[in-house]
């Protein structure tokens, strides 16, 4: 039972992080139809920032709070050389040009940081556990995850939903038209909502590297998930990001928890051993499989035409 | 296909010509390492040219055409493994399971369009890659190798180096043609109608689908192959062939080299990992020249090498 | 008076709270020029849609030369000799007039699952091709890609198109669509032409065109019929000419959609 809580809680800040990456992706995939591969370097970026400040200035929150700004300016330094000359073009020529960007990207950290992988220590504060409920205890650090990035997603919502460059933005996601009509500064909004959508992926990235060892390509299998998550949760919509973010989080991380044991029930020991980890990949694949033949357009469209 | 004297059929018959006379320069000078080298451009010219039938001929942007690789190169490794070594099951047996596998994900891929097309092909692809990875028997993560090549008695040797050269050759020409055939034939100017406007093509009497489905299984089929020829380059298959970033690569090559254009994956696949070579010996760090060069060919070169040839003539 | 070749009973489509055919019932016998007209917004597009099966009616039925066609896809709906042209030009951009010709006869010429031999080489086929664009009048420009035809003749070879599906009935949504004096003339020339051949419904806004040419006519008004009859008792049908006057304004001072 206190396992089934822990990892509930795992899945649920699994969940947040991914919403973190899939929210930027789906903002700029939403208003500026624009497919960014390269979103999940700038995931990779956040977390070699992130242990590189936090070394230098020996304080973990200063470190990140460096690492968050860096990311902000290499996204609005990307999308002002690069990307913004790519909006408008098919996804095609998108896909290929940012895919180009993660071989650069991989390789500049090659370059600076070496090919061995880095350790970001936690601060002693962050590593005891919490007592959440009688018994049940879980890691100071995963329940800060899942605060702060409750905490951004309150924020975006405010952001998206009160606000006047949210209005813009949600009007832009469901009909691409109509801001160039009213008049706005195209150019700004889109190097701002991409520059806030980098800063959300460096926030994951540099969240995720105390738990996991920073290194080269570990952006590239969460972009994937990122990707899940917004073609289930439809294109453009930062509601359907969130619920399928978190819906993905928790079935992979139950999945993976849980499925060995369940699979072990049913077949012999050794099928079950070869077949459970498969699965448990698979999960989530599975899932978006299923969601797009029954709902074609995700289960939260934003688009309506 | 008009058959005309132009800077880019040139250049496509010398490429031709050189690929035809390799093997005796590397004879004549003892050089393996280029034919080696070649060897492995032509696979990828395969799989590259199967991928630019659905997607440059096809308008299917398939993000996970690397899958078949995997799986071509799997039923070869797996079935060495339990000692049926023949290639006259191994090959047929790894076409019969890309074209079922390309059966199974068109059907439902196919359902959708644009980038949920892109993304549900990619998704079926890792999901290919995570059973792949699974397969503790085969290898799992490590991979398997390969202890002998495919035989075919009497036939030819693929453990000679110039006989396997040549068989990859005779296959990435004769995929070549029979895509060439196929584009022209009935099917090929329904499938390319149906990438031009779909709405017309259902008006006037095509169910757009069912041609769409095979042309992707034909396409998935064709790439089997070259996963089969490739498992016997390397005698070795591992889930890594099938990794999302392999499929770009693929896609890459294609769009290099020019989409909807009969050789373009052939130029582009020789232009992508020659440069890769070429770049890596003079640096460790080749990707940071690659990178951006993909960046510039994307916004300056539309239309890939065929395409600047193709202007070259035009003036 | 035999079964009508088209017969539309108590169709019926809403889009959200939207009627865009209101219960609309309609025959078309073999042999005639049916006209639809109606301000713009009047459902003409949804109605020609539905009978094409791009669009599936929420209720009714569509019967074709005796046989319910309601569910039938589009493709199938073309096997049995229902063809259409498109309001805004809808042809393959990318190939020759002829191709498109080409590839319309042979969507009628047997299954296209044949992957060998060149198809622009079937004799038939281009022969049927030439045919039909000669027909239309663009002999000339076969081998000419669509993006470089003008206007007009995209028009044309819209109808060229659907002539080589060896149609029983045309349905021709707004062929006069954008063009000039003289190229809506030759259209008029052309369409009084197939008229003898061909069962033909016209939804067309140049009136002068319609009176010209239908043997009957039916008035739609925000998706019902308001009126069908000859085109002298539609000229004088009070309802008509206040309706459609009328209608004609409100919808404009939305903004006026075009449809």
């Amino acid at each position: 039972m206190f396992l089934l809580i822990e990892q509930l809680l795992n899945g649920l800040q699994f969940g947040l992080l991914l919403f973190l990456l899939a929210a930027g992706l789906t903002l700029v995939f939403g208003i500026m139809d624009f497919v960014n591969l390269a979103h999940g370097s700038l995931y990779m970026m956040g977390a070699y920032f992130a242990a590189t400040f936090v070394g230098w200035t020996d304080s973990f929150v200063l470190g990140a709070i460096l690492a968050l700004a860096a990311t902000l300016l290499l996204g609005i330094a990307l999308e002002f050389v690069a990307l913004r000359h790519l909006y408008g073009r098919d996804h095609l020529d998108q896909v290929l040009a940012t895919f180009g960007l993660i071989l650069f990207f991989n390789d500049m950290v090659r370059l600076i940081w070496g090919p061995a992988g880095l350790a970001l220590p936690l601060p002693a504060w962050l590593t005891t556990p919490v007592q959440l409920l009688p018994g049940v205890y879980y890691p100071a650090y995963r329940l800060s995850i899942i605060i702060v990035a409750l905490l951004v997603a309150a924020m975006l919502y405010l952001v998206v939903m009160r606000t006047r460059i949210g209005m813009l933005i949600r009007a832009g996601a469901s009909n691409r038209e109509m801001i160039g009509a009213l008049g706005i500064n195209i150019k700004l909004l889109f190097t701002l909502v991409f520059g806030l959508g980098a800063a959300l992926a460096g926030l994951a990235g540099l969240m995720q590297a105390p738990i996991l060892t920073v290194q080269i390509g570990m952006g590239e299998n969460i972009l994937i998930l990122a990707f899940v998550i917004i073609v289930i949760g439809g294109i453009g919509s930062i509601r359907g990001a969130f619920l399928a973010a978190i819906f993905v989080g928790i079935i992979d991380t139950l999945g993976r928890a849980f499925l060995p044991d369940l699979l072990r029930k049913v077949l012999s020991g050794a099928a079950a051993s070869t077949a459970a980890p498969a699965l448990s990949s698979m999960l989530i694949y599975l899932l978006m499989a299923i969601v797009l033949v029954l709902r074609p357009e995700g289960l939260f469209p934003a688009t309506k035409r | 296909m008009k058959s005309k004297l132009n800077a880019s059929n040139a250049v496509v018959a010398v490429v031709c010509a050189a690929l035809v006379l390799l093997p005796i320069y590397s004879a004549a000078t003892g050089n393996i390492f280029i034919l080696t080298l070649l060897t492995r451009i032509i696979i990828f010219a395969l799989a590259a040219s199967s991928l630019n039938l659905i997607m440059g001929y096809g308008g299917m942007m398939s993000f996970g055409h690397a899958a078949y690789l995997g799986i071509g190169g799997y039923a070869v490794g797996i079935l060495a493994a339990e000692d049926i070594g023949s290639g006259f099951i191994q090959w047929p047996v790894a076409l019969a399971v890309s074209a079922l596998f390309a059966l199974v994900i068109g059907s439902l891929s196919l359902r959708t369009r644009g980038v949920y097309f892109i993304m549900i092909t990619l998704a079926f692809a890792q999901m290919a890659y995570y059973v792949a990875s699974a397969l503790s028997r085969y290898g799992g993560d490590d991979g398997l190798t390969i202890y002998k090549r495919s035989t075919f008695d009497g036939l030819i040797n693929l453990s000679d180096r110039t006989q396997f050269y040549y068989l990859c050759l005779g296959c990435l020409f004769g995929g070549i043609y029979l895509i060439w055939r196929i584009v022209n034939s009935r099917f090929g100017l329904v499938v390319q109608g149906v990438r031009s406007n779909e709405q017309r093509m259902q008006a006037i009497g095509f169910p757009a689908y069912r041609y769409r489905l095979t042309c992707f299984v034909i396409a998935g089929t064709i790439c089997g192959l070259a996963g089969a020829l490739l498992a016997n380059n390397t005698d070795f298959v591992s889930p890594a062939v099938m990794y999302w970033t392999r499929s770009g690569d693929l896609m890459v090559m294609v769009i290099l080299g020019g989409m909807g254009s009969l050789f373009g994956p052939l130029i582009g696949a020789i232009v992508y990992l020659v440069l890769e070579e070429l770049l890596s010996q003079f640096t460790e760090y080749w990707a940071l020249i690659m990178g951006p060069l993909l960046l510039l060919i994307v916004l300056f070169a539309r239309g890939g090498i065929m395409g600047l040839l193709g202007r070259v003539r035009r003036g | 008076m035999a079964d009508p070749l088209l017969r539309v009973d108590n169709l019926v489509r809403r889009f959200g709270g939207i009627l865009a055919t209101d219960n609309l019932s309609l025959e078309v016998p073999r042999g005639e020029l049916h006209a639809i007209i109606g301000p713009n917004g009047a459902g003409k597009t949804t109605l020609i849609s539905q009978l094409t099966g791009q669009l599936m009616p929420n209720s009714g039925t569509v019967h074709f030369a005796g046989r319910d066609i309601t569910r039938l896809p589009s493709y199938r709906r073309s096997a049995l000799g229902l063809a259409r042209s498109f309001q805004i030009t809808s042809l393959l951009k990318d190939f020759t007039a002829i191709d498109n010709v080409a590839l319309a006869a042979q969507a009628h010429d047997g299954h296209s699952f044949r992957f060998w031999g060149d198809a622009r080489k079937e004799r038939h086929l281009r022969d049927a091709a030439r045919a039909a664009l000669e027909r239309v009048g663009l002999a000339a420009r076969a081998d000419v890609l669509v993006s470089e035809l003008s206007h007009g003749e995209q028009r044309e070879l819209e109808l060229a198109v659907a002539l080589a599906t060896k149609p029983q009935l045309l349905l021709l949504d707004e062929p006069m669509a954008g063009l000039g004096v003289t190229e809506s003339a030759r259209m008029v020339t052309l369409l009084k032409e197939l008229r003898k051949e061909f069962t033909i419904v016209l939804v067309e806004h140049d009136m002068e065109a319609v009176f010209a040419l239908a043997d009957r006519i039916t008035v739609l008004v925000y998706g019902r019929v308001i009126a069908c009859d000859a085109p002298d008792a539609i000229r004088r049908h009070e309802e008509v000419k206040r309706a459609y006057l009328g209608e004609q304004h409100a919808v404009t001072r939305h903004g006026g959609q075009i449809g």
